[in-house]
C-alpha cells in the first residue's frame, strides 16, 4: 500500500463522486433490504450481487486491498474517499458482508498465499458470497461452547451438527465456521478449530428462518457427514477461538483494513423530522408537540454523538487513557440507538403506526416498522447489547469478570 | 449532519491536555480537595499562581492584551483536567471575566485589564439574580447616572470567588437595556458580599448587594455590545462548565471502578455482578459521548451556529453523562456512599452545581429544538 497523495485522492474521490451519481438507481421497483442481513428474496440478492459486481469493477471496491489478488493496491484514503461518495448517494449496500468484513482481512492478514489466491477475487466481485457458522441452536451468546464436530480423517474433516443466524446461509458458496476438533481439551475454547468450509457439498442442508417481520435473511445449517478438504483449516487445530476473535477486530478497528463500502444503510435521524413534521396530533404538526419535540431533540444529540465518537476514534490524544474504549462501544452506542430511534418513529406516526410493510397508506412503505423489528438483529446478533456490556466492562473498565 | 459541528483537535490542545493532566493530578490529590473545602478562601494561592506562570489565563487573550493570542478550544483540555482532579480556585470566573471584557469591554477598559487577568490578578461576573432565571437579560439590578458615574442598586447572587477577586463585572438596567459594569471589589462598602451556601463546596459563591456602590464613568463596557456580549457569556460559560463536568465524569466513574474492584460481598467481589457492571458501562459510555460533544464544541465554538448547537449539545450531553455517572456512584459504594467521607458525593454536588448555573439538559434542548427545527 502506497502513501497517499492528496491530489490523487482528490482526484479519485472526484471520479467517485461522478460514478455514484451516475450509477446509483434510486428506485429498483422493490424495497432493498436495509442491511445485509435483510436479504429475504431472490430478487433483492441478484440485484445486490450484481450492484457490488458492477462497484468492484468500477473499481471502487477493495481499493486498498493487494493488487495482486484482486484488490486495487492504493491507501486507505482512497477507498475512504470512494465509500463516502456512496453515503452521498444513499447507494445500495455491498451484499459480501462477511467476505469483505471477515473473511478478506482474515485472510490478508494470515491466510496462505494459496487462499488468498483462490478467495479474495470472488469476495469482492461479490461471485461468491460468504457467511458465518458461528452461533449454534444451543450456543449462542456463549460462542465458546460451540460444539459442531470436525473429525479429521485424511484429507479431510467430517462436520457434524449444526450452525443458526447463517445470514445469507442459502446464497453463500463459502463458510467461515468454528468447530470442536478436541473433545478433550483443557478447556472449551482450546477444542476450537476454524475453517474456511464450502457450503455447496453434500451433507450441507440450510432451512430459512422466517424472521419476527415475516421476511427470511437466516438460514440454520445443519451438517450430516459433511466432507470439506483439510487445507480449509486456518492456523492450526486449536486456534479457533483466538482466530474468530481476530475477525472480530476488524470489525470493530479501524476500518483501513476492511474492503469499503457499507454493509448497513446508515441512518438519517433527520429523516425523523421529516415524519414530526408530516403527522398530526390534535390538529397540529407532531413536530410542535412539546414531549415529542423534546424526546425528537434528544435523538438528534444521541446521532451526533455517534458521528463525533466516529470521528474521536481517530485523534489518538483524545483516546490515551482507553484506547479501545470508543471502537469496543461502537456496537453497543450504534445498535441501541437504531432500534430505539426506529421505535420513536412509529410513535411519531399516531394511528398511522400501526399499519405494516405492504400497505398502501403505510408510512414510507412501513420502513420505520419493518426496521424496528430488523434493528433486533444488531443487538441481539454479533454479541448481544448485554454482552457488550460485559466486554466494555471487562476489558475496557477492567472490571472483573466473576 | 454537517451542520451540526465536526471534530477537530490541535497540537496546542493536545501540548495543555497534557501538561494540565500532570499538573492538577499532582497539585491537587483528594486530601487537598477535602483541606481546601474547610479553607475560608477555598483555593490555594501557591497553585493559583503557578497556573498563571503556566500562562494559563492568558490562553485565550489575543497577544496584543499580553495575552498567548489562542483561543476558548485551548482553555476546554486545562479546564476538562481542572474539573477532573477538582482543583479549586479562580480560574472559571476569571477565564469568563476576561472574555466578557474580550467582547463586551471598551478599547481602554481591555488595555487596561487584559493584561492584569493574564498574569494572574482575578477577576469575576456578577450576572444572576433573585428570580433564579437562566435568561442573563432578565436583569433587575440597575445603574443610574450621576455626577460622579453610575450609582447602582439591586442583589446579585452566585459571583463566583467575589471574596478574592479585584473585579467584579456586573449585569444592569441601564436605561432600560441590559449594561455591564466593571466594580473595584475594594470599593465595596462593607457588608456587601455575604458568602453563600452552594451546593459544591469545592467551590466560593457570594451574594453582592449593589445598593450604595458607586462607580466611575469609565466602569461601564460599551453598552451597544452588552445584550451580545451576555449571550456570548452564556455560550462561554456553558462550554467551559461542559469541560469541568467531563473530567468530573471521567474520575467519578473511575472512582466507581476502583470500589467495584475491591469491595466483596457474598464471597465476590461487587463489580462481577451485572446490576453494578451495566449501569457503569452506562455511565462510561454516556462519558465517551460528552467528551465527543465537548471537543466538537471547543473545535466549532467560532463557527456562526453550529458553534452555539454544539455547545448546548455539549452541556446538555455532560449533565446527563456527569448526573448518572455520580448518582451511581453514590448508590454502588452502598453505606459508605451515604457518609460524607466518600468522594462520590463531591462530584454530585458539583453535577447539580452545574446543572443549576447557565442551564441543564433539558433548558438546552428546549433551545435545541428552536436552533433545529
Amino acid at each position: 500500500m502506497s502513501k497517499a497523495n492528496q491530489h490523487e485522492v482528490d482526484e479519485f474521490a472526484k471520479d467517485a463522486d461522478a460514478w455514484f451519481r451516475e450509477n446509483v438507481n434510486p428506485d429498483p421497483g422493490f424495497m432493498l433490504p436495509l442491511t445485509f442481513m435483510e436479504v429475504g428474496t431472490d430478487q433483492q440478492f441478484e440485484f445486490l450481487q450484481n450492484w457490488q459486481g458492477k462497484v468492484y469493477e468500477a473499481g471502487f471496491l477493495g481499493v486498498a486491498w493487494p493488487r495482486e489478488y484482486g484488490g486495487g493496491g492504493l491507501a486507505p484514503a482512497f477507498q475512504n474517499a470512494a465509500t463516502d461518495a456512496m453515503r452521498r448517494y444513499n447507494a445500495p449496500i455491498m451484499l459480501n458482508a462477511i467476505g469483505l468484513n471477515w473473511t478478506g482481512p482474515l485472510l490478508l492478514d494470515i491466510g496462505t498465499q494459496a487462499h488468498r489466491e483462490k478467495y479474495i477475487k470472488g469476495i469482492l466481485s461479490a461471485e461468491d458470497i460468504w457467511c458465518q457458522g458461528f452461533s449454534e441452536p444451543e450456543n449462542g451468546s456463549d460462542l465458546g461452547n460451540a460444539q459442531l464436530r470436525a473429525v479429521r480423517e485424511g484429507d479431510e474433516y467430517v462436520l457434524n451438527g449444526s450452525k443458526i443466524w447463517t445470514t445469507l446461509g442459502n446464497y453463500a458458496k463459502y463458510m467461515i465456521l468454528l468447530a470442536r476438533t478436541n473433545t478433550e481439551a483443557p478447556n472449551k475454547y482450546a477444542g476450537l478449530s476454524f475453517f474456511l468450509s464450502p457450503m455447496k457439498i453434500e451433507g450441507v442442508e440450510t432451512h430459512p428462518i422466517r424472521k419476527l417481520t415475516g421476511e427470511y435473511g437466516f438460514t440454520q445449517t445443519f451438517f450430516t457427514d459433511a466432507r470439506i478438504p483439510a487445507d480449509g483449516l486456518m492456523s492450526e487445530e486449536g486456534s479457533g477461538w483466538l482466530v474468530a476473535m481476530k475477525t472480530l477486530e476488524y470489525e470493530r478497528g479501524a476500518r483501513d483494513g476492511l474492503a469499503g463500502g457499507y454493509m448497513i444503510t446508515p441512518l438519517d435521524a433527520f429523516a425523523v423530522i421529516e415524519l414530526a413534521k408530516k403527522a398530526q396530533r390534535d390538529g397540529a404538526p407532531v413536530m410542535d408537540d412539546p414531549v415529542m419535540r423534546d424526546q425528537l431533540v434528544e435523538f438528534i444529540i444521541e446521532a451526533q454523538s455517534l458521528n463525533l465518537c466516529k470521528e474521536r476514534g481517530h485523534i489518538a490524544p483524545l483516546n490515551e487513557e482507553r484506547p479501545m474504549g470508543l471502537s469496543l462501544s461502537g456496537k453497543l452506542m450504534g445498535t441501541e440507538f437504531v432500534r430505539r430511534i426506529n421505535e420513536f418513529a412509529i410513535a411519531m406516526q399516531g394511528t398511522k403506526g400501526g399499519y405494516y410493510v405492504g400497505d398502501p397508506n403505510a408510512v414510507d412503505d412501513g420502513l420505520w416498522t419493518r426496521g424496528y423489528l430488523n434493528a433486533f438483529s444488531a443487538t441481539i446478533g454479533g454479541g448481544t447489547s448485554e454482552i457488550q456490556h460485559n466486554i466494555i466492562a471487562e476489558h475496557i473498565l477492567g472490571l472483573p469478570k466473576r | 449532519m454537517e451542520n451540526l459541528g465536526q471534530m477537530g483537535f490541535s497540537e496546542e490542545q493536545a501540548d495543555l491536555l497534557e501538561v494540565a493532566k500532570k499538573f492538577c493530578r499532582d497539585k491537587s490529590p483528594m486530601d487537598k480537595v477535602r483541606a481546601l473545602i474547610k479553607d475560608e478562601a477555598g483555593y490555594d494561592p501557591d497553585v493559583w499562581e503557578d497556573i498563571a506562570r503556566l500562562g494559563w489565563l492568558g490562553i485565550a487573550i489575543p497577544e496584543e492584551y499580553g495575552g498567548v493570542g489562542l483561543g476558548l478550544a485551548e482553555i476546554v483540555p486545562v479546564m476538562e483536567q481542572l474539573g477532573r482532579f477538582l482543583l479549586a480556585g479562580p480560574f472559571f470566573s476569571t477565564t469568563m471575566a476576561a472574555q466578557a471584557l474580550l467582547v463586551g469591554g471598551t478599547e481602554e477598559q481591555k488595555k487596561n485589564y487584559l493584561p492584569k487577568i493574564a498574569e494572574g490578578r482575578i477577576a469575576t461576573l456578577a450576572l444572576t439574580e433573585d428570580s433564579g432565571d437562566l435568561n442573563l437579560e432578565n436583569i433587575a439590578a440597575s445603574a443610574r447616572r450621576t455626577e460622579e458615574g453610575f450609582a447602582l442598586s439591586g442583589n446579585k447572587y452566585f459571583v463566583g470567588d467575589a471574596a478574592a477577586a479585584e473585579w467584579i463585572i456586573a449585569s444592569v438596567l441601564f436605561e432600560q437595556k441590559p449594561a455591564l459594569v466593571l466594580i473595584e471589589r475594594s470599593s465595596l462598602p462593607t457588608g456587601a458580599l455575604r458568602r453563600e451556601t452552594i451546593i459544591d463546596e469545592t467551590r466560593r459563591a457570594y451574594a453582592l448587594d449593589l445598593d450604595g456602590v458607586t462607580v466611575p464613568p469609565s466602569a461601564m463596557l460599551d453598552p451597544a455590545l452588552a445584550s451580545a456580549a451576555l449571550a456570548y457569556i452564556h455560550l462561554c460559560a456553558n462550554l467551559l462548565a461542559a469541560a469541568e463536568m467531563c473530567g468530573g465524569t471521567q474520575n467519578v466513574i473511575d472512582y466507581t471502578i476502583e470500589y467495584l474492584n475491591t469491595r466483596k460481598q457474598f464471597g465476590r467481589t461487587i463489580g462481577s455482578y451485572q446490576s453494578l457492571k451495566h449501569p457503569t458501562v452506562d455511565a462510561y459510555v454516556a462519558y465517551e459521548q460528552a467528551r465527543s460533544h465537548l471537543y466538537s464544541a471547543a473545535h466549532c465554538f467560532n463557527q456562526q451556529g453550529t458553534g452555539e448547537i454544539a455547545i448546548r449539545m455539549a452541556k446538555a450531553q455532560a449533565d446527563k453523562a456527569f448526573s448518572y455517572a455520580a448518582d451511581r456512584s453514590i448508590q454502588f459504594h452502598g453505606g459508605f456512599g451515604f457518609t460524607y467521607d466518600c468522594d462520590a458525593q463531591l462530584y454530585r454536588r458539583r453535577a447539580i452545581w452545574h446543572a443549576s448555573q447557565f442551564g441543564d439538559a433539558a433548558y438546552h434542548r428546549k433551545k435545541l429544538a428552536e436552533l433545529l427545527f
